[in-house]
């Protein structure tokens, strides 16, 4: 199982990645090669085996319905690159809200 | 399904987004309460900071298989979470909790009024989800900034997605769903449904079945109706966009296949849907799923014990106050529309004065007038349905007529007392019959002209003696008047 240039185009589009042409084709190579490796798996029979939810064979971790107490704003905003005294500030957002 | 005076069908399926009636997140202890000061209810959980992990909401579970429950759906013994990958400003993770393969319901129905009034129409259910909100991005526009600003107090506070089948054919059938789904939820106490406040969202995917020669017929392409802030807006939007895809299709001949699926926003000022940008080139959000959270499960134990709390919802009650009380479809729908509090207070009503469409008028004309003219909730009524109960016997007695009755229910309101006790504050005394029977006597004797007209077939002359024995005896009842007056004056002839 290989990935095309395109593949890989899309995949970093998505994930907002800028990649140079000779990054493109690094990347096809190198991420090509992890899938064929994930692809070994693909040998195990499973036949008759239930698919596996989570790693952690556990269920039902839950909480009450409790309010606690959130960060402070000031605390909440310290890290943000902009911001003005109430909220974050990101480029403008047009269109659908 | 008629197409009305229409030259197709409209072929409609909603997707709703209720937030649930939790005081804290899905996934962390942050409170969602509306209208806070931006950016005061959030935590390292909910602005997505590396390393923290979320813990689900037992209510917000519980909320979700109650509504499943509710709209007859197959509640999964095993539901697990799935992270939903976009990036937008106001999802902090980059990602959205959601459930994709096992949402935590399938399946199910809602009956809602048929267009015709004549029975229901079941619209049938795919799916029931939850997962998390994002935060909301403002712009003004107007300031002429360069900068959105973003307000995260909403990201994490829990939702339930709710997806119909496209069994929906007008936009008037689709306003009727959401009013019927909001009600239901009401009932439930899984979500107060206010737009204003965001807590019910709805978007609409649309497209038409044209009729061809052969008797099939072509379909449009399916559009998403976003952005419509109220059920009349949504009903304006689709009726718009049934018009515009089909006049689009006079003109293009596209078929349902021949263009990708366009999304649409509801312009309310220009009463316009406009193309709108789509948030991913396609529609890839390369969900897997959420490695943080554990899957959950329910027992057929648990499951009981949860649809043992739906109580009486809204259909099965118009229902039973139609067959218990005898009041019209119309009737039991205005009362039921009121919520489960006012239901009691009606219900209580018509067995305490033992008239259950006497009951239904008076909670409907004089109780809602007065709960709306004072912005009360039913809790908030000073007059129990056992005091008004007492006022409604003393009208079928025939000790009071209507419009005394009022005075008296107004008096009620004021004093917040009973019935006797209102009766006597008004100075309203109970005419003996005896000496009410005396008093038209005397007028009958006294009024040989009027006499003479009502013999003659003229009963509205007895008018003029029912005004006579009110300005001689404020506190008779006109109505017992008219009655004695009218026998005497038969037994004349």
């Amino acid at each position: 199982m290989t990935l095309t240039r395109q593949e890989i185009e899309k995949v970093a589009f998505l994930a907002r990645l800028i990649l140079t042409p000779e990054e493109l084709d690094e990347m096809t190579g190198q991420l090509g090669r992890v899938l064929e490796y994930m692809a070994l798996l693909n040998e195990v029979d499973t036949e008759g085996v239930e698919p596996l939810a989570h790693a952690v064979e556990f269920a039902n971790v839950f909480r009450e319905d409790h309010v606690e107490k959130s960060l402070d704003r000031e605390v909440a905003l310290a890290n943000a690159p902009h911001r003005d005294d109430e909220c974050y500030l990101v480029p403008a957002v047009l269109g659908d809200v | 399904m008629s197409m009305g005076d229409r030259p197709y069908k409209i072929v409609i399926g909603l997707e709703v987004h209720v937030q649930l009636l939790t005081e804290s997140k899905l996934f962390c202890g942050c409170s969602t309460k509306f209208g806070a000061p931006p950016n005061t209810q959030t935590c390292p959980v909910c602005i997505g900071m590396p390393g923290v992990l979320p813990v689900m909401n037992r209510k917000a579970f519980e909320l979700a298989v109650k509504t499943g429950l509710a709209l007859n759906g197959e509640i999964a013994r095993f539901s697990k979470w799935d992270r939903k990958n976009y990036y937008y400003p106001d999802l902090p993770k980059g990602y959205q909790i959601s459930q994709y393969d096992l949402p935590i319901c399938r399946g199910g129905y809602l009956d809602i009024p048929a267009e015709d009034g004549e029975g229901t129409r079941r619209i049938g259910i795919i799916r029931v989800h939850l997962e998390e909100d994002a935060g909301k991005s403002m712009h003004d526009e107007k300031a002429g900034r360069a900068d959105s600003r973003i307000d995260l107090n909403r990201a994490g506070t829990p939702l339930l997605e709710i997806v119909t089948k496209p069994d929906l054919h007008s936009p008037t059938e689709a306003k009727t769903f959401l009013t019927e789904l909001k009600l239901l939820l009401n009932y439930l106490e899984v979500s107060d449904c206010n737009m204003q406040e965001g807590s019910l969202r709805v978007d609409a995917n649309i497209n038409l079945h044209i009729p061809t020669d052969d008797g099939g017929h072509v379909a449009t392409p399916i559009v998403e109706v976003k952005n419509m802030n109220s059920f009349r807006a949504v009903e304006r939007a689709l009726t718009y966009e049934a018009q515009r895809q089909y006049e689009a299709f006079l003109e293009t001949g596209h078929k349902l296949g021949d263009v990708p699926k366009q999304t649409r926003g509801w312009d309310e000022d220009a009463q316009i849907t406009r193309p709108q940008r789509s948030k991913e080139e396609s529609s890839d959000y390369r969900y897997f799923p959420e490695p943080d959270l554990v899957p959950v499960t329910i027992t057929e134990e648990e499951l009981e014990r949860i649809r043992a709390t739906l109580g009486e919802l809204p259909a099965e009650i118009r229902r039973r106050l139609q067959t218990t009380y005898q009041i019209t479809a119309y009737d039991s729908d205005v009362i039921v529309n009121q919520g489960r509090a006012f239901v009691d207070y009606y219900c209580r009503l018509a067995q305490g004065c033992g008239d259950g469409k006497m009951a239904a008028n008076w909670v409907q004309q004089d109780v809602l007038r007065t709960l709306n003219e004072r912005q009360w909730t039913i809790a908030q009524f000073p007059v129990s349905a056992d005091n008004l109960a007492e006022l409604l016997r003393k009208v079928r007695a025939g000790e009071l007529d209507t419009a005394k009755a009022r005075m008296v229910f107004a008096e009620m309101v004021e004093q917040r007392c009973s019935a006797a006790e209102a009766v006597q504050r008004l100075g309203i005394v109970q005419v003996d019959e005896g000496e009410l029977r005396r008093l038209c006597e005397e007028l009958v004797a006294a009024n040989p002209r009027v006499v003479a007209e009502v013999k003659a077939g003229k009963d509205k002359a007895i008018g003029s003696l029912v005004g006579q024995a009110k300005k001689r005896n404020p506190n008779v009842n006109p109505a017992r008047v008219k009655e004695i007056c009218l026998e005497l004056i038969q037994r004349q002839a």
